[in-house]
């Protein structure tokens, strides 16, 4: 084929481009993927029951703060990274800010508390359960986000692939956290923030072979 | 360098609000970038020009589907440069080529021209058509090829407009997809 017969073939009939196609796709899918991470939760775990006691009124919050603070900043980052190019001018930094503010404040905490309470704080009564329900509940998450960067043509696909697990993880443990009765913040910082960078080496790993377009 | 990124970024926001002379221009002139840009790196490892060709077609039918991802609010060059980029790296790995052995430098180098323009890549329109699911086929066939409008195609294949356009969009990344698996087939075989 000759290159002027393609380009008269794509030049024929040009359709107007929709703009904001790539953040309206990656919302509808952070959304949809959020959807299916609460019911998930829902169906299975189920939603704490001591909600309307004041330690988990003022202490749910503050976890939520954390994850969607994560989903929110690694999202703005993932809509200019997935684009071709994008990892040039798409600076990726500000999305560990939740996961510094959540260690300060986990450190704070156990500073400001007595060394044989420290076990307790950081083990908690279900660290099992979270470590395994955070990457499990994100695995829908993460295959809808996928998705929605691939369609962007992302030209980095370790760190679009990184960023997508991060978010995903970051739906998950928004989910998680409405069920789980684990309160203190060196528990918040290692379990949740632990589970969420394992679904961010998840998503490096394996976004290569997913988001190739 | 700064007039001809302002001159392609005019172009390139004019054919996404639908015109068709101006995403013509852009192809027409990108071809002859991508050109020069795919023969030097494929020379150095002694490839031929049949098969740079091939990567133009393939990277011009690739900023065609992709479209959508371009922000107007950046400079447009390094966003054509990261497809012309990723299609040659996407390009020596199923070639199975040492990646060292083309080096690949992040500065755009997009603006040297090649004005070959009879050029010829090995892929045959009329056989990846055929590969096609036949509504796609039919719907590139009648509006990008014979050039009916998307009205008169859609009464000719007796099917609503955005159905037409849906088919003519996925028909074209059936296309792109299908020359992607054919060289995989080939390096494999």
């Amino acid at each position: 084929m000759k290159t002027d017969e393609l380009i008269s073939m794509l030049s024929t009939n040009v359709e107007r481009v929709e703009r904001h196609q790539v953040m309206r796709t990656l919302g509808a899918a952070i959304l949809i993927g959020g959807v299916a991470a609460f019911v998930a939760m829902l169906l299975v775990l189920g939603v704490r029951t001591d909600l309307p006691k004041t330690s988990a009124v003022t202490h749910l919050p503050l976890k939520l703060v954390f994850t969607t603070g994560t989903i929110v900043l690694t999202s703005i980052a993932l809509i200019k990274l997935a684009r071709p190019g994008g990892e040039y001018r798409t600076p990726v930094a500000l999305v560990a800010l939740p996961f510094v503010v959540i260690m300060l404040l986990a450190g704070l905490s156990l500073a400001s508390a007595p060394s044989s309470h420290w076990d307790e704080m950081i083990i908690g009564d279900n660290w099992l359960v979270c470590l395994l329900s955070i990457p499990l509940i994100a695995i829908v998450p993460f295959a809808m986000i996928v998705w929605a960067v691939r369609r962007a043509a992302p030209t980095d696909l370790v760190r679009a692939g990184a960023l997508a697990g991060l978010v995903a993880g970051g739906v998950s443990a928004s989910a998680y956290a409405l069920h789980c009765t684990d309160d203190s913040l060196p528990f918040v910082a290692l379990w949740y923030g632990g589970t969420i960078a394992l679904c961010t080496i998840a998503g490096a790993a394996l976004g290569p072979r997913l988001l190739r377009w | 360098m700064a007039t001809i990124e302002a001159e392609l970024k005019g172009l390139m926001v004019a054919g996404l609000d639908g015109d068709a002379a101006a995403h013509r221009a852009l192809l027409d002139k990108l071809s002859r970038r991508l050109r020069a840009f795919y023969k030097t790196r494929l020379e150095r490892i002694g490839r031929g020009a049949t098969e740079a060709e091939d990567l133009v077609q393939e990277a011009l039918l690739a900023i065609h589907i992709q479209r959508h991802t371009y922000d107007p609010t950046e400079p447009l060059t390094p966003w054509i440069y990261a497809i012309a980029r990723y299609k040659l790296i996407d390009h020596l790995r199923t070639t199975s080529s040492q990646l060292t052995d083309a080096p690949i430098e992040r500065a755009a180098e997009l603006f040297a021209q090649d004005d070959h323009v009879g050029a010829e890549s090995a892929y045959d329109l009329r056989r990846l058509l055929d590969q096609l699911p036949s509504k796609m086929r039919q719907a590139i066939q009648c509006v990008k090829i014979d050039g009916l409008s998307v009205i008169e195609a859609a009464s000719q294949c007796g099917i609503s407009e955005s159905a037409v356009k849906v088919n003519v969009h996925r028909g074209l990344k059936r296309l792109a997809a299908t020359i992607a698996r054919e060289k995989q087939r080939h390096e494999d075989g």
